[in-house]
């Protein structure tokens, strides 16, 4: 009992070392999680690391928190999981709170409200680069075309809720499939399929 | 109050596809629904979110929390949004660990791409508005049209790391109005 839970606190501080690296997004974890935990610690092996890629791409929630909770699962199950998470949270859930203070503190300071003025603009051009970034894949024919045009016209016009729209873009997804099926089209699921190789690999392209 | 950013988050953490700035139109929509904040207020928010390591999402949470009730708001929000994630992961490995290659989840996720998509353009479009991006003519609104756009530039073409350009954004907004 003793040597797992001397196993489940090194995961704890093992990920507790990891969590500040995760600057500008999870991707920025990957070769820190090869170097230690498939080198170092030997807690996974190196062909591990596209699973858990794969996963924490495909399920919701962040890309540093999905890989952190499933790495721990793998090496010591449920207890593992959660001390990878609340490692790896842990550093930047402090220094976000230590940030956020010392811009309240500030506030009011016409040096300090410039700066966030173009920081704002900055943000805007963040959220275009991400919708630029996801469309690159998402949108690859005509339905794809429509169906993101839709939904930011939809939302413009009517303030639905996002949470019940990315509900029925899955629910969109299955009858859009077996729409196109039961008319006899070639169904292309994915970019990739329709032979249009990727310019550049995961770990590169995508730094949110 | 706590109870409501707890179930406010969970929601968003359970259908947080895409992550990283995928997320903040979910995030605006709640925290301007609850009247906790403008949208100009959650701007500030992501620019300090953004600065941090860590997940934009989970970050932004926490700072949402913090600034509506204190500490135990922050802790609250972060649960809230870090506790699905626990949960499916949990899943997705013990019940169906193969269970993206099926051809139903691929269908689901052709419709869920494009649709995100559509709901980040709409964000860009809605903090561009009330940041005073797009707007009537004035230099101010002219000023923040140009870092935007150069800030588009240097991560498209260029490939600046985001926390490099939000930082030489607000070295701009020092200089133009500081």
């Amino acid at each position: 009992m003793n040597k797992k839970w001397n196993l489940i606190l090194q995961i704890f501080f093992v990920f507790l070392k990891i969590g500040p690296i995760t600057f500008g997004g999870g991707y920025a974890m990957i070769p820190v999680i090869e170097r230690e935990i498939v080198i170092k610690k030997r807690w996974i092996r190196p062909q591990d690391v596209a699973d858990v890629l794969v996963i924490a791409q495909s399920v919701p929630g962040a890309i540093a928190l999905n890989s952190a909770t499933f790495i721990g699962y793998t090496i010591a199950g449920v207890q593992g999981a959660v001390a990878a998470l609340i490692g790896v949270l842990l550093p930047t859930f402090l220094i976000v709170i230590g940030l956020s203070l010392l811009f309240l503190y500030l506030h009011g300071n016409p040096i300090v409200d410039a700066a966030l003025q173009g920081m704002s603009a900055a943000i805007v051009a963040l959220i275009i680069f991400a919708a630029y970034k996801i469309g690159r894949t998402a949108v690859f024919d005509k339905t794809t075309f429509i169906t993101a045009f839709a939904t930011a016209a939809v939302l413009f016009f009517l303030n639905l809720n996002p949470v019940l729209v990315i509900c029925l873009g899955i629910a969109t997804g299955i009858i859009q499939i077996k729409v196109k099926e039961l008319l006899g089209m070639t169904v292309l699921l994915e970019k990739n399929e329709a032979g249009q190789v990727q310019k550049e690999p995961v770990g590169k392209s995508v730094n949110q | 109050m706590l109870w409501d950013l707890f179930c406010t988050f969970l929601r968003i953490g359970f259908v947080s596809f895409g992550g990283g700035y995928a997320m903040i139109p979910i995030i605006d929509f709640e925290v301007t629904r609850h009247g906790w904040m403008t949208t100009k207020e959650f701007t500030e928010i992501i620019a300090v979110a953004g600065m941090s390591p860590g997940p934009i999402a989970t970050n932004s949470a926490i700072i949402v929390g913090y600034k509506t009730a204190g500490m135990n708001g922050a802790v609250i929000s972060a649960l809230g949004m870090t506790l699905p994630t626990l949960f499916i992961i949990l899943l997705v490995s013990s019940v169906f660990f193969r269970y993206h290659q099926t051809k139903l989840v691929k269908s689901a996720f052709y419709g869920l791409r494009p649709i995100i998509t559509g709901l980040i353009i709409y964000a860009a479009i809605r903090f561009a508005l009330s940041n005073h991006v797009i707007g009537s003519f004035s230099w101010h609104t002219l000023g923040l049209l140009s870092i935007c756009g150069l800030s588009l530039l240097a991560l498209i073409k260029y490939r600046i790391h985001p926390i490099a350009v939000i930082l030489v954004s607000g070295l701009a907004g020092v200089v133009l109005w500081g």
